[in-house]
């Protein structure tokens, strides 16, 4: 129990660093810019295709199931709408970035923690959580929306095409699903969630890698640890905010 | 000049300092010595504020660096500069990145008169037309020398040394250590070695401090050392046959 709450107090602290006392402005802005290429753009590829192949299983499956003919076809184009915007898109490839990203930002802090590159910049009197997590912090912040909102489109105009030419559904009637009922706030609640996991997704796997010690072997357990508690952490988040944003 | 004052710092239940008192004197190659264990790097760590003690204090020309606050404390860093024992280079930036670091957080010159000073530096340290290597692409030697170039670009009043030559073959060693003698002597800096590598002591110390279970066991210079009677620093210095040859040697002298 003491070592759940010393690494809350930990994490906490750690993020009173990264807030305070932070460098000149100019320093930051190529940082951030090289994070967001590394953490935005170099995950485009990833969450493209794992948002077509979500996107086009939901079809299926939707389409699989309704076997009733008091069931409408466009429930289908209804359904992967309703699950692309509300989950997939924010919470699934949340918890795929924590794969791709938190275990990179983990293990490069890690690196940097046991070949002494921390304590350098510590003694050149950087402040070196604000320098190191601090652009990762805001490159993640601003190219999550992008990327949620990508596998949103990515994820309908797959269930389209796929329904469409298994003939599971035609596109007048997936076309006429998507447009059903459909409530912006659901967009809305999904880009709130993505920069809430934002936070979390480059902010623990951050801590991890920070105090990190040993060797390469202990930089590969931090970033194992900040994969997994991130990736438990955005599941826990993702409870609270569904409670506090929906209900 | 740095004072460190009763410094004492534990483990848990180890205590790895004890009461530790030293002066480090300005324009002088100061070096702490001792076997492996003994608390060199501990010390080390608690002069440059990686690890805070648990007693006594240290003073950066009279002014105790364990009280001041964050802007003191940034004020005082600007006047360090430190070689780590693996250089600690930036992976992600080129030799001239990492050399142009400091420069790049704390001054205003432009992107022009910063390189000019870089390539003095690099100069100095024998890597000139190196700067777009990246770490990864240069020897242990050329690391060293690229930390040292960092670590002297912003002129540092206190420069500190974490075992310069460990890994490095003799003469590479003695590159490296009449690099440290010439900054030190040229920039009057305090520099302050930890290392137990005998040959880098004997050519280029000026005071030398063994410490030996956590305490200041010995303090002199080089000839102070040949002649020393204390075991500890004898059982030391004097590990090897050859070592003991040459004490013989300056015996019968």
């Amino acid at each position: 129990m003491t070592g759940i709450l010393g690494n809350f107090g930990r994490y906490f602290l750690l993020m009173r660093k990264v807030f305070s006392r932070a460098e000149k402005k100019n320093i930051y802005r190529p940082l951030i810019t090289d994070e967001m290429i590394k953490i935005g753009v170099q995950s485009v590829g990833i969450v493209a295709l794992l948002s077509f192949f979500m996107g086009a299983v939901v079809t299926l499956q939707t389409a699989a199931n309704i076997e009733s003919g008091w069931i409408p076809k466009w429930t289908v184009g209804y359904t992967t709408r309703q699950t692309m915007i509300y989950e997939f898109s924010s919470t699934i490839v949340a918890l795929v970035l924590a794969g791709k990203v938190g275990s990179n930002i983990a293990s490069e802090i890690g690196t940097m923690r046991i070949s002494e590159q921390i304590d350098a910049l510590d003694i050149m009197g950087v402040n070196s959580a604000s320098y190191l997590i601090l652009p990762k912090l805001i490159a993640s912040t601003v190219m999550f929306p992008f990327l949620v909102l990508m596998a949103m489109s990515v994820g309908i105009c797959s269930g389209a095409i796929v329904g469409t030419m298994s003939k599971a559904v035609s596109l007048n009637d997936f076309i006429y699903g998507i447009q059903y009922d459909f409530d912006s706030y659901g967009i809305i609640y999904s880009l709130i969630k993505t920069v809430f996991f934002a936070f979390i997704l480059s902010t623990i796997p951050a801590y991890h890698g920070y105090y990190a010690s040993g060797g390469a072997l202990e930089v590969g357990k931090s970033s194992t640890k900040g994969v997994v508690y991130s990736m438990v952490a955005v599941m826990v988040a993702n409870y609270l905010l569904t409670q506090i944003l929906l209900l | 000049m740095i004072q460190v004052q009763h410094i004492s710092k534990s483990f848990k239940e180890t205590q790895v300092l004890s009461d530790i008192s030293i002066d480090f004197l300005p324009g002088k190659i100061n070096f702490i010595i001792g076997r492996s264990g003994q608390g060199k790097s501990v010390l080390l760590k608690c002069m440059v504020g990686l690890l805070e003690p648990d007693a006594g204090s240290i003073l950066y020309d009279g002014v105790n660096f364990i009280n001041m606050d964050e802007d003191q404390h940034k004020a005082i860093r600007q006047e360090v500069g430190m070689l780590f024992q693996g250089a600690a280079l930036f992976d992600s930036m080129t030799v001239e990145e990492n050399v142009m670091f400091p420069l790049t957080m704390y001054s205003n010159l432009s992107k022009e008169e910063k390189l000019v000073k870089v390539n003095e530096c690099l100069a100095r340290v024998n890597l000139v037309g190196k700067n777009n290597l990246y770490p990864a692409e240069l020897s242990g030697g050329m690391k060293k020398r690229t930390g040292i170039a960092r670590a002297i670009i912003m002129n540092p009043k206190f420069l500190f040394v974490d075992e310069p030559n460990s890994g490095l073959d003799p003469e590479t060693s003695i590159v490296i250590d009449n690099l440290i003698r010439t900054i030190t002597y040229d920039l009057g800096s305090t520099t302050i070695v930890v290392s137990h590598d005998m040959n880098s002591v004997m050519e280029i110390g000026d005071n030398i401090n063994f410490i030996s279970g956590g305490k200041v066991e010995w303090q002199g210079n080089k000839q102070e050392l040949l002649k020393s009677e204390n075991t500890a620093l004898n059982n030391f210095v004097f590990a090897s046959e050859f070592m003991q040859e040459i004490k013989e040697n300056l015996k019968g002298k």
